[in-house]
């Protein structure tokens, strides 16, 4: 790897103009009360104090994408018959997101083991993957919501990022973890930055140090499903949900979709747009049949999702990232770590199974 | 090598169109591209994704048998948008096709036992590809029964070759519709009834069964008592479908997801599976 670069604060919005000649830079800026990932543009100031409301999840999952167009005509030769023509739209460019934070990036983690499988690779979000780039910022001071050190995570986790910058006194410290990360550090704005790695590590160790101790959560899949058919256990967990579904659109990790048409005259498109399991519909079959018919059954879809099915088959690996957001956007303050800790400490009652 | 695109369809035409019952209608297509129709390989079981452009898609099981090359045949039941959609299309119509998707009977380990197959309604499609399929390679198997029921006589889908059915001596079939019907020659009663009287021995042999719900649950029931156990039973799962490729998280069972872990599971398996029918 090359060397650690350092950028003096006051060259930053220079160095993202710099990368926005050739990219489409996305960097953290306030729209109303909620920092969302916009479009960078040097006019506007740039909102990096703490993780942003929505991670950047679109850059390579935008909340609505094409897939195919499709086009209608007559056929010459019988006009009665209407012949079809689909075609694929492929994502084209290339996008750098500055101001990502770790358990963001690692949410693109869970993804790709899903979107990037072998035999069914998704090759709409593969083209995305590759050619977006993550300058993910370390955390200075986890927030109370933030749990990623319950999750093999850390302020400072890398996974998934190219490159990693630490804020330090006036200026950051720009640490590549990946090709396309070091392609980014070539700017004539960075000088070497060998010299505050020291800084970096306690930076880094700093932050964990905000953070509680972590509960074990080995036991957390096999403990969601012994509780699997305890309804009056999901049933007090959901009982104030609004199945607003704001805990999985907010969700780093959270990757299911839809797939609808549209058309006007000759010509439609199929879009996929995010969907989420915490909607009734999502599982309501033509029949009427729903084999998750209450919130009840939707919430312990989302928690198990995340903490017992995922992991089982993707080597144990649990699919929250602990961003923490799903807690601090509930509009009736559900808390998925309380959940977790329920299950895993639910003891059966006696005599029963 | 580039990727395929799992989400961009296959273009084919309906070339025949049936009229199975009031609300099932059969259609036979095959791919504009003779060089995709020719490579195209599918087991019995699997299933295809419909495309109505500007409608949507929905899943259905590929019923015809994979030893009949010339044209995929589905069978779709009027219930919704896309499938009412589908009903308005006629010979010479486009459709995207994105198949095969999902797992499918495991018919070699099936070899050189007895079969029933036990199909209520729509449920007969998916056992259709394989009962074809046996039949295609008879030596392979040993003695073949069919429980084929319906409301009535005029939602049996597959009339046309129900007769056949009936005379081949290799295959013992069974008709059965659940109440009486003016001029109905074969039998009266509810499938797990029916299916306790002929009474299938379970030794060496193997129920393949699919259908509505209820009809399943009652079924389970009836070859438990005619001393089936769970390995021998092999049914199919229906989910809401939409990537067909396991990226979608619609159609998980815990960790399993019907569209590539099944839909085909034997009844042992779908005992492993979290209580989520
Ligand atoms: C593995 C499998 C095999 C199937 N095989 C057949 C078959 O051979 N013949 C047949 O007639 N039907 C079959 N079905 C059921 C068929 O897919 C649904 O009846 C159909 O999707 C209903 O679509 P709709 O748009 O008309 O209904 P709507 O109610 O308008 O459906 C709206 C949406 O819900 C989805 N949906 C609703 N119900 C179901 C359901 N039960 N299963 C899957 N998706 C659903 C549709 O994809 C659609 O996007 C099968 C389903 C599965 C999962
Ligand atoms: S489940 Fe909640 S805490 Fe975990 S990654 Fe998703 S939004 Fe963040
Ligand atoms: S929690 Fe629900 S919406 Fe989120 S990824 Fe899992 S199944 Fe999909
Ligand atoms: S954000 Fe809260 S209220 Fe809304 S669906 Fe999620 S758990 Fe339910
Ligand atoms: S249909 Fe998308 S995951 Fe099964």
């Amino acid at each position: 790897m090359d060397p650690v670069k350092y950028l003096k604060s006051a060259d930053l919005m220079s160095w993202l103009e710099e990368l926005a000649r050739e990219n489409k830079v996305f960097a953290p800026r306030y729209e109303g009360d909620a920092v969302i990932f916009a479009p960078f543009d040097p006019k506007q100031e740039i909102s990096i104090k703490h993780a942003a409301t929505m991670p950047p999840k679109k850059t390579v999952f935008p909340q609505s994408e094409k897939l195919v167009d499709f086009t209608y005509s007559k056929d010459p030769e019988n006009l009665s018959r209407i012949l079809i023509e689909a075609k694929e739209i492929l994502p084209k460019g290339t996008t750098v997101v500055f101001g990502s934070r770790p358990c963001d990036v690692r949410g693109f983690t869970m993804f790709d083991r899903v979107y990037l499988a072998e035999k069914t690779t998704d090759v709409y979000y593969k083209a995305r993957r590759e050619n977006t780039s993550f300058i993910t910022l370390a955390c200075e001071k986890p927030e109370t919501t933030c749990f990623c050190h319950w999750v093999d995570s850390s302020p400072s986790d890398a996974s998934g990022s190219d490159v990693l910058a630490t804020p330090i006194e006036d200026g950051y410290v720009l640490e590549p973890f990946s090709e396309k990360g070091q392609k980014l550090l070539t700017s004539s704005l960075l000088e070497n930055g060998e010299r505050w790695i020291l800084e970096v590590k306690d930076v880094h160790e700093n932050a964990a140090g905000f953070l509680a101790n972590a509960p074990d959560l080995s036991q957390a899949p096999q403990k969601l499903l012994d509780v699997f058919d305890n309804m009056e256990f999901w049933e007090n967990a959901a009982a104030k949900c609004l199945s607003c579904g704001a805990c999985t659109y907010l969700c780093p990790s959270c990757y299911c979709f839809n797939i609808t048409d549209e058309t006007t005259g000759m010509k439609g498109t199929r879009f996929r747009s995010w969907d989420n399991c915490m909607s009734a519909q999502f599982t309501m079959e033509a029949s009427g049949h729903n084999p998750r018919p209450t919130k009840a059954h939707r919430l312990k879809n989302r928690v198990g999702h995340k903490f017992s099915y995922y992991p089982a088959i993707h080597d144990g690996v649990i699919s929250c990232c602990g961003c923490g957001r799903c807690i601090k956007s509930c509009p009736v303050g559900i808390d998925i770590r309380e959940i977790v800790q329920e299950a895993i400490n639910h003891e059966p009652a006696i005599g029963k199974e | 090598m580039k990727d395929k695109n799992h989400y961009l369809p296959e273009m084919a035409t309906i070339n025949e169109v049936i009229q199975e019952t009031h609300n099932i209608m059969t259609f036979r297509v095959t791919f504009n591209d003779p060089q995709v129709m020719e490579n195209f390989t599918f087991q019995p079981g699997q299933v295809g994704q419909l495309s109505s452009f500007g409608t949507g898609e929905a899943t259905f099981v590929i019923n015809s048998p994979p030893t009949r090359k010339d044209y995929l045949q589905f069978s779709v039941m009027r219930t919704g948008e896309v499938t009412s959609k589908l009903h308005s299309l006629s010979e010479g119509d486009q459709i995207g096709v994105r198949a095969p998707l999902g797992n499918f009977f495991p018919y070699e380990d099936m070899k050189g036992k007895d079969i029933v197959f036990i199909g209520g309604g729509i449920g007969m499609a998916p056992l259709r590809p394989l009962m074809l399929y046996m039949l295609d390679n008879r030596k392979d198997y040993g003695k073949i029964t069919l429980l084929y029921g319906a409301r009535s006589p005029v939602d049996m889908a597959f009339n046309y070759e129900l007769q056949s059915w009936l005379e081949r001596e290799d295959l013992e079939t069974h008709l059965t519709i659940d109440a009486k019907y003016e001029g109905w020659q074969h039998t009266v009663g509810l499938i797990p009834n029916v299916l306790l009287d002929i009474a299938p021995s379970s030794e060496n042999c193997v129920a393949v069964t699919c259908g509505p719900p209820i009809m399943i649950k009652f079924t389970l029931q009836a070859l438990e008592k005619l001393g089936f156990k769970d390995e021998q039973i092999v049914t199919t799962l229906e989910k809401r479908m939409k990537c067909g490729v396991g990226i979608c998280g619609r159609c998980n069972i815990g960790s399993s997801y019907v569209c590539m872990d099944g839909p085909v599971f034997t009844a042992a398996q779908l005992k492993e599976l979290p209580n989520e029918l």
